[in-house]
């Protein structure tokens, strides 16, 4: 019901956006999409790009709304975000695992956590500088019901992620089409991103992992792209997979991003090979 | 076995030549492809419209020259996409010195140049290609 509200107002938003001020001077696309954990980004993988529209004299806010559905499990997230002239962008959100397959034997419905994030810019800029743009950022993540992550072995119902990430537009690089790199080095204890708990039986340290994208802007209204995100494998009861994605994000105007991927999962909790479609609605404001 | 040797001297003779016209520099499309001076002008006029009307950066445009300006920026793009012009004016350090342009008014301006190519029906490609060629001017435009 929630969900299908801030569905209303987001699409409400889009349809009267004329009639709302500009969501900011940045270019188009220029601040990605809302990710799965909420921060800007791509579906999976945070970038450097902070949130909406925002330039370094406005600001700027985003509602969105995703859901991926693979085979045994449907993740979906709810979220909102603001940035303060494009130099620290805050995010919180809702994420949800829904146990599709194993909801009856487990006696439960599904996994929630809520997310919180910073994200500050460091230095440059993805379109004009030499070496990018670089942001570094936080996510604290905190388990809404611990009983299934601490049956398999997490340690901890909450866990911050910190992270660094750089993105680069490189104009004209392949066909003439303008080419978006981004790589993100993360610092996570998160088991399955957080919604199996932090740490666990075989380790409960800060894993480096690395996570990238590459897009190419067929015009100035669609991206595509891949992207891959290096996970931990904290806990023994089952093997834990990288995730990837190719997408496909429509941006027609400042006020909607439309993104649809596939994304793979790999294995999680003991069911293999997790892939479906990913569809996320983000409105700028 | 000479009608071998012909086919390996052809090969190696088309090799070389295949070769030679790789390395030869193209000659600038983008010039053609952004319409010549004529268009370029055609653009540089469009954009200037979209800059008076845009309250962000208008005013950074107060008591300047237009005609000034359309002239120097239509020959700084026209030289930069390879035509036969010649930039005359001040370069872009000294120009924007005194005016604290902000990522806001850069990005702005950036915005009504896209828009006014895409008026001008500039394909994707040569948008992007003067784009890049562009690109590296916005630290001097910045004074960064």
């Amino acid at each position: 019901m929630k969900r299908l509200l801030l569905a209303w107002i987001t699409l409400a938003l889009l349809t009267t956006g004329h009639a709302l001020a500009a969501p900011g001077s940045r270019l188009w696309a220029t601040g990605g999409v809302t990710s799965i954990e909420g921060s800007a980004g791509g579906g999976l993988v945070p970038w450097a790009l902070l949130s909406g529209y925002a330039s370094d004299q406005e600001w700027s806010g985003t509602l969105a709304l995703s859901q991926a559905s693979v085979d045994d499990y449907t993740v979906s997230f709810t979220g909102a975000s603001i940035n303060w002239h494009n130099r620290v962008e805050l995010s919180v959100g809702r994420q949800t695992l829904d146990l599709d397959t194993l909801g009856a034997a487990l006696n439960e419905d599904e996994l929630t956590q809520d997310i919180f994030g910073v994200k500050v810019r460091l230095w440059g800029d993805v379109l004009y500088s030499p070496y990018g743009q670089w942001a570094v950022g936080i996510q604290h993540k905190r388990n809404r019901e611990f009983t299934i992550p601490s049956a398999v072995g997490a340690r901890d119902e909450t866990g911050t992620d910190l992270y660094l990430a750089g993105s680069k537009l490189f104009f004209a690089a392949a066909f003439d089409r303008n080419v978006l790199v981004n790589a993100t080095l993360r610092g996570t204890k998160a088991n399955q991103g957080g919604l199996l708990g932090f740490g666990g039986d075989q380790g409960d340290r800060y894993d480096m992992q690395l996570e990238s994208s590459v897009g190419v802007f067929l015009d100035r209204r669609w991206l595509t792209g891949v992207e891959y995100r290096q996970k931990p494998d904290n806990l023994s009861f089952a093997r834990e997979s990288d995730w990837w994605d190719v997408f496909v994000a429509w941006v027609p105007n400042r006020h909607l991003a439309i993104t649809a991927a596939w994304v793979n999962l790999g294995d999680i909790a003991g069911l293999k090979d997790q892939q479906g479609a990913y569809l996320s609605l983000q409105g700028s404001f | 076995m000479t009608s071998f040797k012909h086919l390996m001297v052809m090969a190696v003779l088309l090799f070389a030549v295949g070769c030679q016209s790789l390395n030869q520099p193209e000659p600038d499309s983008l010039y053609e492809d952004l319409g010549q001076r004529a268009g370029i002008a055609q653009i540089i006029e469009d954009m200037l419209y979209g800059v008076v009307d845009d309250t962000r950066i208008a005013f950074q445009f107060k008591g300047v020259d237009i005609v000034e300006l359309h002239q120097g920026l239509t020959d700084h793009i026209c030289q930069l996409s390879g035509g036969p012009c010649t930039y005359s004016g001040r370069d872009m350090r000294e120009a924007h010195k005194d005016m604290n342009i902000t990522a806001t008014q850069f990005n702005a301006l950036t915005e009504n140049l896209i828009l006014a190519m895409e008026k001008n029906r500039i394909s994707t490609s040569a948008q992007n290609r003067l784009l890049a060629r562009l690109a590296p001017l916005h630290s001097e435009v910045r004074n960064l």
